[in-house]
């Protein structure tokens, strides 16, 4: 047995979106959390939203799993509108809320079987089940521990056993792996692939960049809006801008001599260095004369855009328009 | 409604309780009963009685032992005649002063008048003595004095006016409500605060599966504790229990349902625990000590106050346990209180699952 949908449903519906955002607007009282945003989440991969706090992940996810009234554009699932058909979508997705929602005076078990009483799990079906989540999870030792004495990565590998008790065909996961150590992290990606390899369709936030690139898709938001939408392995090899990370004694004095020089098109802080990116390669007869006038600048490399490179630049000019 | 969900939500809801500490809550009934019951009496004993007795006749010296035969009087028979009734009030020796004129010892017919004096600082207190007094009293002078008692309907189930016939009743209207009214709101507003209703909205779930697996646990455990009172003021205050237990149980479920249905509408107001508690103790717990003829008469309540009682469940309660418990009422002779209480029940529920969303606000 597999945690995955049966292969009937995946198969017929292959070509479909399992979930499709049409010229979608939110907004809490009067701010706009997500506006105008079309999106599809195709069937069987990994489909990463990346951003910020306060990008509009939430909203996006939430609206997804029909929790919120959907008044402007259009949201379905499974080609159904979430605003028509809330209790069939609520039964094929598996939801993992940004906060741990389980409940904390509840064992590693009995949280399970909640969630498997609530979608109508027969008893053996379940106890099947529950060893496979067991299996992969590595909880089964702890099956009699309170939720609330777990680790924060036990935390979330036993959310997502709960979101993934009734087989959903679709995984909404928001920020799982927030707050929890890299080890963990590393290893709740590992699980998260091999659930795409028996077909579950994975929809994933996060606000860690490195990240992305474990996403077969990601879409970067920010401010409710996308900023990029595509693989991201495309992404990061059809990046043109050409990024230099320089290192500096006084990298603030460094920084603000560059924002007076046109070849520059912006600069960021990594760490104790300075990445900055420019639409023209420099060469080292430019970066000399720099030192000439600024004597702190003590190296410079040309180095490959990463994700967090290439959505800084996205901010920043999104922030200009 | 789908009773597999139901009773998985109901069965968590146990797992809840018995590991929630605030679950002892419900044990404090047994510590109200034994507060009320040995310390907060409202009846009066041992009254310092000082008697000046200047009959000297075998008819004044057993009036006397009658006085002192009860419970309710410490007498003091006084030997000097020097002494004031105010003296004695004023350096607390006597609470009442029982005077026999030397006529006393006369013929049946004459004036017979005896004179008593009662410290009325508390008036209460003084009421309750001079009802004491009056019934010895009147017991010396036969029935045809019986005219002067304050006959009230209370007197006539409870002769000896005991607290106990009283606070048994109202403290298990007033402990139900706590429990289902309280702990059902705070139950659902824990959910909310703690983020787990998001979760838990995330399924095939249903508004009825929700409350309906919320109010089971509660509906028992309310059922046990009014159970557990009772027993208690049966055996250990001796609370008579004329009328019949199915009624009781019919009667107590339906209050028992209304309350909680208020707790669900608190519940779908409050979005904190905290919120819950303070909303449902104002709604609940108070109006069932001050407005529901527990403790304040409603019929010495002003106008507003009096309709403002309507709408609390516990005055249909109380007039339903006080009738079966102390006067025998059957469940037919109940049912006009039996349907108020229903019709809040259906408002309150009404109101909470038209407010009750599946949705995040």
């Amino acid at each position: 047995m597999t945690l995955s949908p049966p292969d009937s449903e995946a198969g017929s519906k292959v070509s479909e979106a399992a979930v499709s955002l049409k010229g979608f607007s939110f907004q809490y009282q009067a701010h706009p959390a997500v506006r105008d945003l079309s999106l599809e989440v195709q069937n069987g991969i990994i489909h990463g939203l990346i951003g910020p706090d306060g990008a509009g992940k939430t909203t996006v996810m939430r609206s997804i799993c029909t929790l919120l009234d959907v008044a402007e554009g259009s949201v379905s699932v499974f080609g159904l509108e979430v605003n028509k058909h809330r209790t069939e979508i609520r039964s094929r997705l598996g939801y993992m809320p940004q906060r741990f929602s389980l409940y904390q005076d509840l064992t590693v078990e009995e949280n399970l079987r909640f969630f498997a009483r609530l979608f109508g799990i027969p008893e053996q079906e379940y106890a099947r089940r529950r060893e496979t989540l067991y299996s992969f999870s590595r909880l089964g030792p702890f099956q009699n521990r309170r939720a609330k004495a777990l680790s924060g990565g036990m935390k979330q590998k036993l959310a997502l056993s709960c979101a993934l008790v009734h087989a959903p065909e679709l995984l909404v996961l928001d920020e799982p792996t927030f707050g929890v150590d890299p080890v963990s992290r590393m290893e709740f990606w590992d699980i998260l692939h091999d659930l795409k390899k028996q077909g579950s369709t994975i929809l994933v936030s996060t606000a860690y960049m490195d990240e992305a690139e474990k996403c077969d898709h990601v879409t970067l938001l920010h401010k409710g809006r996308i900023l990029l939408d595509g693989d991201p392995a495309r992404i990061l090899k059809n990046w043109t801008t050409n990024i230099y990370s320089l290192g500096s004694d006084a990298p603030r004095e460094l920084a603000r001599f560059l924002a007076s020089q046109p070849e520059v098109l912006s600069s960021q802080f990594f760490g104790a260095d300075l990445h900055i990116t420019a639409k023209e390669e420099i060469g080292a007869t430019k970066f000399r004369s720099w030192q000439a006038q600024c004597p702190s600048l003590r190296k410079w490399e040309k180095i490959p855009a990463g994700m967090e490179d290439i959505f800084l630049e996205l901010m920043e000019n999104d922030q200009d328009r | 409604m789908n009773l597999k969900r139901v009773n998985g939500i109901a069965l968590k809801e146990y797992n809840h309780i018995i590991r929630d500490p605030r679950t002892l809550l419900i044990l404090m009934p047994i510590l109200q009963l034994t507060i009320f019951g040995y310390a907060m009496r409202f009846e009066i004993r041992h009254v310092k009685l000082a008697v000046r007795d200047y009959s000297h006749s075998p008819a004044s010296q057993d009036l006397i032992r009658k006085f002192g035969a009860t419970e309710y009087f410490t007498v003091q028979v006084l030997n000097s005649y020097s002494v004031t009734p105010q003296m004695l009030f004023n350096t607390r020796q006597a609470h009442a002063v029982l005077t026999i004129p030397p006529s006393f010892a006369a013929e049946k017919g004459t004036d017979r008048s005896l004179q008593l004096l009662i410290d009325a600082s508390d008036a209460n207190a003084a009421q309750l003595v001079l009802t004491y007094c009056q019934e010895i009293i009147a017991s010396e002078y036969g029935p045809d004095l019986r005219r002067v008692l304050d006959v009230r309907p209370k007197l006539l189930y409870n002769p000896d006016l005991k607290s106990a016939y009283f606070f048994v009743p109202g403290l298990i209207a007033t402990i139900l409500v706590m429990i289902c009214a309280l702990l059902t709101s705070i139950s659902i507003a824990r959910e909310k605060e703690l983020g787990t209703l998001e979760q838990l909205l995330v399924s095939p779930v249903t508004v009825s599966d929700i409350l309906a697996g919320k109010i089971a646990p509660y509906v028992v455990l309310a059922l046990v504790d009014a159970f557990l009172i009772l027993g208690i003021g049966m055996l250990l205050f001796r609370v008579p229990f004329l009328g019949s237990f199915a009624a009781f149980l019919f009667y107590t479920l339906i209050y028992v349902v209304a309350a909680l249905c208020l707790g669900l509408m608190v519940s779908t107001i409050a979005k904190t625990q905290q919120v819950a508690m303070m909303m449902a103790l104002g709604m609940t717990l108070l109006p069932t000590l001050m407005l529901s003829g527990f403790i304040f008469p409603i019929r010495s309540m002003p106008w507003i106050l009096q309709q403002v009682t309507y709408i609390v469940p516990a005055r249909y309660f109380l007039l339903i346990i006080r009738g079966i418990m102390i006067k025998g009422n059957t469940t037919l002779e109940l049912w006009h209180s039996g349907a108020a209480l229903a019709a809040i029940s259906c408002v309150a529920l009404l109101v909470a699952a038209r407010r009750f969303k599946l949705k995040l606000q």
